[in-house]
């Protein structure tokens, strides 16, 4: 069974040990070596390399005040150390851990001077193997003495649970037991009184009541060896040999668990899951793709696979999880799919701070922690890009940054389950309201300071938008941009190459080929206009088509400045724009009223026209420096 | 490079993680006798750590026979074919 399958594979680990058994700073590196994919042995080695490097110091500046952990169990329980205290180390805390001498747990909490009252523990976990908890039930027992037998054991549990919060005043765990034993009547096990199986599942349940009751925190190893197959959590030869219930080789997902709680109960779990978008929530490229080529929703397997992420994400933040974006995007391209793709299950409103830009995504992480006031401890970062993941690990060691195996979205919901990253120990009324508060914060400061972002972003690309009548040299990209051209296309005429000569020829008509450059370099040519009078006193805009990759810069407004300009020298007091649907355009049905012209048409089957008033017209300032003419 | 060679490395990686050591010399005579350190628990983590890296699990009759890093050998080669 592959664990931690959340983190990465371990680079050099041979020379990172040796390194840090010679270090003067032992413990960040080993901290930095704990958030590696570790097995049974690394996590010993780990462990056992540190306590030589520490010799007996507690390092300063954890995330927490070290924890003394007090294990008391019923069988043989040392193999599980490591890996708890390797889980704490992850998570940049110092656990020591304490464990009863052989089945003497309760003489140890009743004897005021043993070992575990001199240990002074600051956490406290039961661990009682399923065999002892079971000892005296058999096949034959009649039912009523099962009930009682029931009774008696949560009781002597409890009194555990008491004892321990009288003598050391601090947080109490349980695990709770598992069900190893072989089943005797089947798939209907529960109707045989004297089941194991069948008791271990009863206790369990009445565990988490009693715990529930009494402040008590659950370790659910039940619901993990349900998920990880009973088989790799229990080797029945391993507890006949050396009386371990949970198999060595699992000490880190053990470890893991008990960790979780312990952080969870001292404030130390997540609290932000930022999202990247490309192939994150959606399959491919939002700026390359359109909203109608991304792969999202229902139809598609892989669709489905990203839904199902997006369920996810939402769940998280309706339980109290803040969900955050950062995206290499344009930021008005990003927005799309939220605010108009229908199967997009999160919306903007979903999301607390909104990333998207072409700045690195350690940067975006730093600002997004800035914008929400939390810690990039808290955060945890989901990007299919393993160049990304790499970035952060190297740049915010604290950012929690999961592998996805198989890069498959299917897998993504489980490996964030199973990372454990926002393990809660309830739910809050404030977790439920959290997601609502960020919206209101955002709806006050958010939309203006990201307008402001927004535009200081654009000023600061310096753009140039160069456009020049149709012509040979460009006539080719001119016709692919027409044939390829489906969301922002006003009319998808397909023209081809004699259409566009043709236009190039016609004095009554004009092609407009637009070119954007940026400080990022030549974006190359984003957009195809062409008008012809089609009345002495009217231009009509047969095409009109742009690249969704420069959407949400203004190129629109900027275009409509040349258009006009090219109108009017025909002679045109007005000019009349139409929108003829296709299923895959409806992005612009509304682009002619976002440019003030006014509707004129409305067809039954959605085609629409609308005119400007060209006398009235004044060219608008826009962002972008217009030019005529090819740039060099 | 045989196959038994390439096995000694494999399994003297796996010693000298559960040692902690860098300079363990695996021969098919060395036992937990030769070795400090060598109890119960430890040949627990050799056990494991070998059927997680060889990917095979050792019944309770072929770890009971073990006498020696040969005996291991010889299993490991049975079962991980």
């Amino acid at each position: 069974m592959e664990q931690l399958r959340w983190l990465p594979q371990v680079e050099d680990w041979r020379a990172r040990l040796r390194a840090l058994s010679t270090a003067a700073d032992p413990w960040p590196r080993a901290v930095a070596l704990a958030k590696a994919r570790l097995d049974f042995t690394h996590t010993s080695a780990l462990d056992e390399t540190l306590r030589r490097a520490l010799d007996g110091a507690v390092p300063d500046g954890t995330a927490t005040t070290p924890v003394r952990l007090a294990i008391l169990g019923s069988a043989t329980l040392a193999h599980l150390h490591a890996g708890i205290r390797v889980a704490g180390l992850r998570r940049d805390i110092h656990v020591a851990t304490y464990e009863n001498a052989y089945g003497q747990y309760l003489q140890e909490l009743l004897d005021g001077g043993s070992a575990l009252h001199r240990f002074r523990p600051n956490a406290v976990l039961f661990a009682f193997d399923a065999y002892h908890l079971t000892q005296g039930l058999h096949a034959a027992l009649p039912e009523a003495e099962g009930e009682a037998m029931l009774a008696d054991t949560l009781a002597r549990i409890r009194r555990c649970w008491t004892l321990a919060q009288a003598a050391f005043g601090c947080p109490v765990m349980q695990q709770a037991a598992l069900d190893v034993f072989a089943p005797l009547l089947g798939s209907n096990e529960h109707r045989l009184p004297g089941s194991r199986g069948r008791f271990v599942a009863r206790l369990n349940e009445r565990l988490r009541e009693a715990a529930d009751a009494t402040g008590v925190d659950l370790v659910a190893v039940d619901d993990a060896a349900r998920r990880d197959g009973m088989a790799n959590w229990h080797d029945p030869a391993l507890w006949h040999r050396s009386r371990q219930e949970v198999s060595p080789a699992l000490s880190p997902t053990y470890g893991e668990l008990v960790a979780r709680v312990i952080a969870a109960r001292r404030g130390r779990s997540a609290k932000c899951l930022v999202l990247d978008l490309d192939n994150t929530l959606w399959g491919g490229a939002i700026g390359d793709d359109g909203l109608d080529g991304i792969v999202l929703g229902q139809g598609s397997p892989l669709g489905e696979g990203f839904l199902a992420v997006q369920d996810y994400a939402r769940d998280l933040a309706r339980r109290g999880v803040i969900l955050a974006v950062s995206s290499k995007n344009d930021a008005a391209c990003a927005l799309k799919p939220f605010e108009r793709h229908p199967d997009m299950v999160l919306r903007r409103a979903d999301i607390a701070s909104f990333r998207a830009n072409w700045d690195d995504k350690a940067a975006n992480l730093r600002a997004i922690a800035h914008d929400l006031n939390i810690g990039l401890d808290a955060m945890v970062f989901l990007d299919d890009n393993p160049f990304e993941r790499n970035l952060v690990r190297e740049q915010l060691p604290m950012v929690a940054v999961p592998e996805v195996p198989d890069d498959d979205p299917a897998r993504v919901p489980g490996v964030l389950a199973d990372a454990g990253y926002f393990e809660s120990l309830g739910i809050t009324a404030d977790d439920l309201k959290r997601g609502a508060q960020y919206q209101d914060n955002r709806a006050r400061d958010g939309l203006r300071a990201a307008a402001t972002d927004m535009e200081g972003y654009l000023r600061a690309l310096d753009m140039r938008l160069v456009w020049n009548r149709f012509d040979s040299l460009g006539q080719a990209r001119v016709v692919q941009l027409i044939n390829k051209t489906n969301q922002f296309n006003l009319t998808t005429r397909r023209h081809q190459d004699a259409d566009v000569a043709a236009v190039a020829a016609d004095p009554q008509a004009f092609g407009l080929q637009l070119r954007l450059l940026d400080r990022f370099g030549d974006n190359g040519m984003i957009a195809v206009v062409i008008g012809r009078l089609t009345a002495p006193d009217t231009v009509t805009i047969d095409t009109w088509l742009m690249s969704c990759r420069v959407l949400g810069r203004g190129v629109e407004r900027t275009t409509l400045n040349v258009v006009a300009a090219q109108a009017r020298a025909l002679g045109a007091a007005r000019l009349v724009g139409e929108y003829l649907p296709t299923g895959r355009n409806g992005m612009v049905r509304e682009h002619y009223d976002r440019l003030g012209f006014a509707p004129l048409t409305d067809g039954p089957s959605g085609a629409r026209t609308a005119v400007l008033d060209l006398t009235a017209f004044t060219p608008q300032t826009t962002l972008i420096h217009l030019s005529e003419g090819f740039a060099p | 490079m045989t196959d038994q060679v390439r096995l000694y490395e494999q399994l003297t990686e796996i010693f000298n993680d559960v040692f902690l050591r860098e300079d363990m010399k695996l021969t098919p005579e060395l036992s937990a006798r030769d070795v400090e350190g060598w109890d119960s628990f430890k040949q627990i983590e050799i056990m494991v750590s070998v059927e997680e890296r060889f990917g095979i699990k050792l019944n309770t009759r072929e770890i009971d026979g073990l006498r020696n890093v040969g005996d291991l050998a010889d299993v490991v080669t049975r079962k991980a074919r």
